[in-house]
């Protein structure tokens, strides 16, 4: 932990080079490297940065579940800003993941949006940590606020079975699952190399976000506690 | 005090308190009521295919009254500073929770009582086929959204847009008991054979005993000053 502290900015460079040259890498894989898929040809290409942000996406919001649990377990605020941070930048993949899928959905489904149970699980996830956010904005009070935003992390990441189960059985899905039944990838070996690389770019950028979201909640908090320190002095003098 | 002397202490007072305003109950029953009218503008209900979409109607109706009256239920507690008072009686913090998930679910069902019945006459269709489901339904899924709704609303009287925030915070959690109990209701009233909607009634159980237990762990967090 002191390691990372002291070398943050170092680590943010390096970490920043790192994800541009695997974007770099990961176009050429996915566009040149990877071979055209047969029926879907050219639409196809979103696959490899939808699945890998979904992924993380979730990722996110079990960060902010698992924080919200460690927040009330110990009452300690740092859990609050990785908390927040997971709900932010989970968000915002998920954002990316919508856009993703819906322009994948015109063409093949034609259609930008079905009630699929995984399109419905990931919307009401959407809105659920969508609400997390907005009910932060609501409370002043910083220990009330990640008390109440703890509460509401863990009751809206229990959701996730119940609401992907109900789903399931409420509507047949069309989404397209990988058939692992081969015992394979379920897919072509060049394909299966694209989808490494750009899970792995989309990884590293999730990771650069997420740091810089903490980093800025941490300052945020230093902030407040010196401009507390501030009034107490010109009150005294 | 032990536990349950405590919880059924503030059934006791929010009973009698509703008894003596009638306040949560007309305002749910009316504000379910105008759903129903609402929805008989929005669509054609005389139609015969109206059937399939019966269930949902009246699941929405009454899952908006819920949302928008539970709110009320901590407001109270909120004016001369009543809250505090309760946190210092000797009393486990928890059995505040179930307290007040017990009168507001009492308060519910009674408006329930009044709003089922007039559902039948206004819309000719016969929401009773197999009464004993049907009620077990309507209580698991009323059970459902309460459970929710209560811990939702117990932070939400906290927050500048009060009456907003309890209503949007709460309705997406309760997505799968919307799906649920509209399924299980309407499977009934379409007089649909058990195999087809006994699974809902299990989902509704599931979820039911998931967000009681989380609840009552995280309710004393919210609380505690």
């Amino acid at each position: 932990m002191d390691f990372i502290k002291k070398n943050i900015d170092t680590i943010t460079m390096a970490l920043t080079a790192l994800t541009a040259l695997f974007m770099v890498v990961a176009l050429f894989m996915v566009f040149i490297h990877a071979p055209l898929e047969q029926f879907m040809r050219w639409p196809q290409k979103i696959f490899y940065f939808h699945v890998p942000i979904a992924i993380m996406c979730y990722v996110g919001f079990f960060i902010t579940f698992v924080c919200s649990i460690g927040y009330l377990w110990s009452g300690s605020l740092k859990w609050d800003s990785f908390a927040v941070s997971g709900a932010e930048v989970g968000l915002l993949f998920a954002n990316m993941m919508l856009v993703t899928g819906m322009l994948w959905g015109r063409p093949i489904w034609g259609a930008y949006w079905t009630w699929d149970p995984r399109l419905t699980t990931s919307f009401i996830m959407w809105l659920i940590f969508a609400g997390y956010l907005i009910l932060r904005s609501q409370v002043d009070d910083e220990v009330t606020r990640a008390k109440y935003s703890a509460v509401m992390g863990i009751i809206g990441f229990a959701d996730v079975p119940l609401v992907h189960y109900s789903v399931k059985l409420w509507s047949r899905g069309i989404h397209p699952v990988i058939d692992r039944s081969g015992g394979d990838a379920g897919m072509h070996p060049d394909m299966f190399m694209a989808f490494k690389v750009s899970f792995v770019t989309i990884l590293l950028l999730f990771v650069l976000v997420f740091i810089q979201r903490v980093r800025y909640e941490f300052l945020k908090c230093q902030v407040e506690i010196i401009k507390s320190h501030k009034t107490r002095e010109t009150k005294q003098g | 005090m032990s536990f349950w002397s405590g919880v059924l202490a503030i059934v006791r007072k929010d009973l009698s308190m509703e008894l003596r305003g009638k306040e949560i109950v007309t305002t749910s029953f009316f504000f379910a009521l105008l759903t129903l009218v609402i929805f008989n503008f929005a669509f054609d209900m005389s139609s015969l295919e109206i059937r399939k979409s019966a269930a949902g109607i009246l699941w929405v109706a009454l899952l908006f009254a819920g949302a928008l009256t539970m709110n009320r239920s901590f407001l109270y507690e909120k004016e001369n500073d009543c809250l505090s008072a309760l946190m210092l009686a000797p009393l486990d913090r928890s059995s505040i929770y179930f307290g007040k998930l017990i009168s507001n679910l009492a308060l519910m069902l009674i408006s329930e009582v009044f709003i089922i019945p007039i559902f039948i006459v206004l819309f000719n269709i016969n929401v009773m086929q197999k009464p004993l489901y049907q009620l077990a339904a309507l209580l698991l899924g009323t059970t459902g959204f309460i459970t929710v709704g209560t811990i939702i609303a117990a932070m939400s009287v906290n927050l500048r847009a009060r009456e907003m925030l309890g209503p949007l915070l709460m309705l997406p959690v309760v997505a799968p008991v919307v799906i649920a109990a509209v399924e299980a209701s309407g499977g009934m009233i379409r007089g649909e054979p058990a195999e087809g909607w006994w699974v809902w009634l299990e989902i509704l159980i599931a979820f039911d005993v998931i967000y009681l237990v989380v609840s009552w762990l995280v309710f004393e967090k919210i609380i505690e000053e």
